[in-house]
């Protein structure tokens, strides 16, 4: 009798986790569509069936289709659309690891100053002419450097065996405020025309993309989810509380040492290519959360795949708001994500 | 055998354990009370190496406790801590599971599944196995955590207040499985309670700690006295014995001393005074 109820429930638990896998594949596909869509809006709007056509004959199927159809695709919308699902991508599971590290849903490396600092560094790499060097490698360099240097310093606080997830976040937030000052008097300083351009860079855009900095992006993302699904379980262990977690066997330090490094790493290098992209590290887990629950085997590719729809989305969105313009997608993220933040801290209050 | 020679612990200027020594034997469950802010939680996060002792020795099985082989010191124990908030979304069975963490893969296997299952059905909870644990209550969170550190198969369990939410039935279904698998499985197992009465009944060892320091240390039988609970709790106490030799402790409430000293102040009150007093008792 006991053993078929325990047989009963195993089968449960599959058909739980079986329903999970579900859910994950309905957003990859509504992702795959947002994806297309997002090829085919544009200054010259093409026909979602040739953009179809044209990405099955990149991946090795010949299907005919027109040769402008197949450029415009291939040289010019494919690099953007992939760079909006990785950067989407990385921005939500680095939210998902900072709302599980700190135990706060509202954490993202937005909130703690990350993205802030990112900005401060290209901004002052636009300020100083450059360096001498070419703007399209020193300005993301500015932005990664800051960027990883904002994160060393709660690294530091990380490893103190004392410091709380409360602290940490307070220290982020702290951080946040001096990175905008700061920011803000580079543009004060700055000339009209430079400040402009800074304030572009700030609003965020996927123009940029290319295939080189897409290699880089995409190796990083690979080598930084490979780290952090090993981790899968032990992340899950930590949500139950840093004692709880411990006394699992967990080793506190060490793994919010590593995932506060692993998060940097993906945040600095995304935000270093397209700009400040707020919202999406907010918003993403926290519907993941909602869909699939905190087991990480899960929430960490669901939040990554939210996120990649999100901007991709919000991609397709910035091209059709004013036809024939591009509007900054840092915009339409947050124009998206407040209301939607309001929905979630109202929600939390009932 | 868990062995603690002269162990001194202080947070800031805070003693929470003074000189304190003692052995544990497998097989026995072992019951640490005392007044609040004493030290036993400490003392278990101690053992545990989370709180690094001043000086003293702590060793198990030939090995010592080192801050350079934590992890390898903390692979024998099982741990409950006090809070038992499980403010996350997963399910009941999950965090169960959590209890193998570091045997867990990526697909989990129908063993390991089983296994936390069973954990639940010994103490009566499989019909929750699939619900969310934040939609329970705390009583019934406490029943999990339990099963979730039965999951990690110590050699050596502790126990943080494990009944503090628990009803009476559940106490006793905690407290009956855990001396039960004690005794099966060789555990050394230490737990901290409040309930006199419940450490007199489960205990086979029972430690009295007062300001850090180890007051008495044996059999409840041994050394459950009136002049112990009065020494250690300031509390006036009757102690008596059942058939089977187990003290059950009724505690002895002061009212009477109250209501005796304030009959003696109003003695000595003069007549005007007593007047204004009981004019005012009249109005409240």
């Amino acid at each position: 009798m006991q053993s078929a109820l325990i047989s009963d429930a195993v089968s449960k638990q599959r058909h739980s986790e079986k329903r999970r896998w579900t859910v994950i594949s309905i957003l990859l596909a509504v992702l795959a569509f947002s994806f297309v869509l997002d090829i085919a809006t544009g200054p010259s709007l093409l026909n979602v069936k040739d953009v179809a056509k044209a990405l099955l004959n990149l991946i090795g199927f010949p299907v005919e289709v027109d040769a402008t159809t197949q450029v415009i695709v291939s040289s010019l919308r494919l690099p953007i659309a992939i760079m909006a699902i990785v950067v989407g991508g990385v921005l939500g599971v680095g939210g998902a690891e900072m709302q599980t590290l700190l135990n706060n849903s509202m954490a993202s490396p937005y909130t703690l100053g990350m993205a802030a600092a990112a900005g401060f560094g290209a901004a002052m790499m636009l300020y100083f002419g450059s360096l001498g060097i070419n703007t399209n490698i020193a300005v993301p360099l500015g932005a990664f450097i800051c960027c990883m240097l904002a994160a060393a310093f709660l690294f530091a606080l990380a490893t103190m065996r004392h410091i709380s997830s409360g602290q940490l976040i307070l220290a982020g937030i702290a951080l946040l405020f001096l990175f905008q000052s700061l920011l803000s008097l580079v543009q004060f300083v700055s000339s009209p025309e430079l400040s402009q351009q800074i304030l572009f860079w700030l609003f965020g855009s996927l123009s940029k993309a290319s295939w080189s900095n897409l290699v880089i992006i995409i190796s990083v993302t690979v080598i930084c989810m490979f780290f952090l699904i090993r981790d899968a379980w032990k992340l899950t262990a930590l949500r139950l509380g840093e004692e709880r977690a411990k006394s699992l066997g967990v080793n506190i330090t060490q793994l919010r040492l590593r995932t506060l490094i692993i998060v940097a790493v993906m945040t600095a290098t995304v935000t270093s290519f397209v700009g400040i992209i707020g919202f999406v590290g907010i918003v993403a887990p926290n519907i993941a959360k909602m869909l699939v629950g905190e087991d990480q085997r899960f929430f960490l590719p669901l939040s990554f795949i939210i996120g990649a729809f999100l901007l991709s989305s919000a991609s397709v969105l910035s091209k059709v708001i004013v036809p024939g313009a591009l509007f900054p997608i840092g915009i339409v993220t947050a124009i998206i994500g407040v209301p939607f933040f309001f929905w979630l801290i109202l929600g939390k209050r009932r | 055998m868990l062995t603690v020679n002269n162990l001194n612990v202080t947070l800031d200027t805070l003693v929470l354990a003074n000189d304190m020594s003692f052995a544990l034997e497998p097989g026995k469950v072992n019951v640490i009370i005392g007044p609040n802010g004493t030290g036993k939680s400490t003392l278990l996060k101690t053992l545990f190496g989370d709180i690094q002792a001043k000086s003293g020795v702590v060793s198990f099985e030939n090995e010592t406790l080192q801050r350079k082989q934590l992890s390898r010191w903390r692979k024998q124990f099982g741990y409950m801590p006090q809070d038992i908030r499980l403010d996350v979304e997963l399910s009941v069975l999950e965090v169960v599971l959590l209890g193998q963490l570091n045997t867990l893969g990526f697909r989990l296997d129908d063993s390991v599944i089983e296994e936390a299952l069973s954990a639940l059905d010994k103490i009566g909870l499989l019909h929750l196995a699939d619900r969310q644990v934040n939609k329970l209550s705390g009583g019934q969170c406490q029943m999990i955590l339990f099963a979730q550190a039965l999951m990690r198969k110590p050699k050596i369990l502790m126990l943080d207040e494990p009944v503090s939410a628990l009803d009476l039935h559940f106490q006793h279904v905690l407290l009956d499985h855990l001396d039960a698998q004690t005794k099966e499985q060789g555990w050394v197992t230490i737990m901290v309670l409040h309930d006199l009465n419940l450490a007199a009944q489960y205990a086979d060892n029972l430690l009295v700690l007062k300001d850090g320091k180890l007051v008495a240390n044996g059999h409840p039988s041994d050394i459950l006295t009136p002049s112990l609970v009065k020494n250690v709790y300031n509390v006036n106490a009757d102690i008596t014995k059942d058939s089977a030799g187990i003290p059950f402790v009724r505690t002895i409430r002061n009212t009477r001393t109250t209501s005796s000293s304030k009959t003696s102040e109003s003695n000595n009150l003069s007549g005007t005074r007593k007047k204004i007093i009981s004019i005012a008792e009249g109005a409240i």
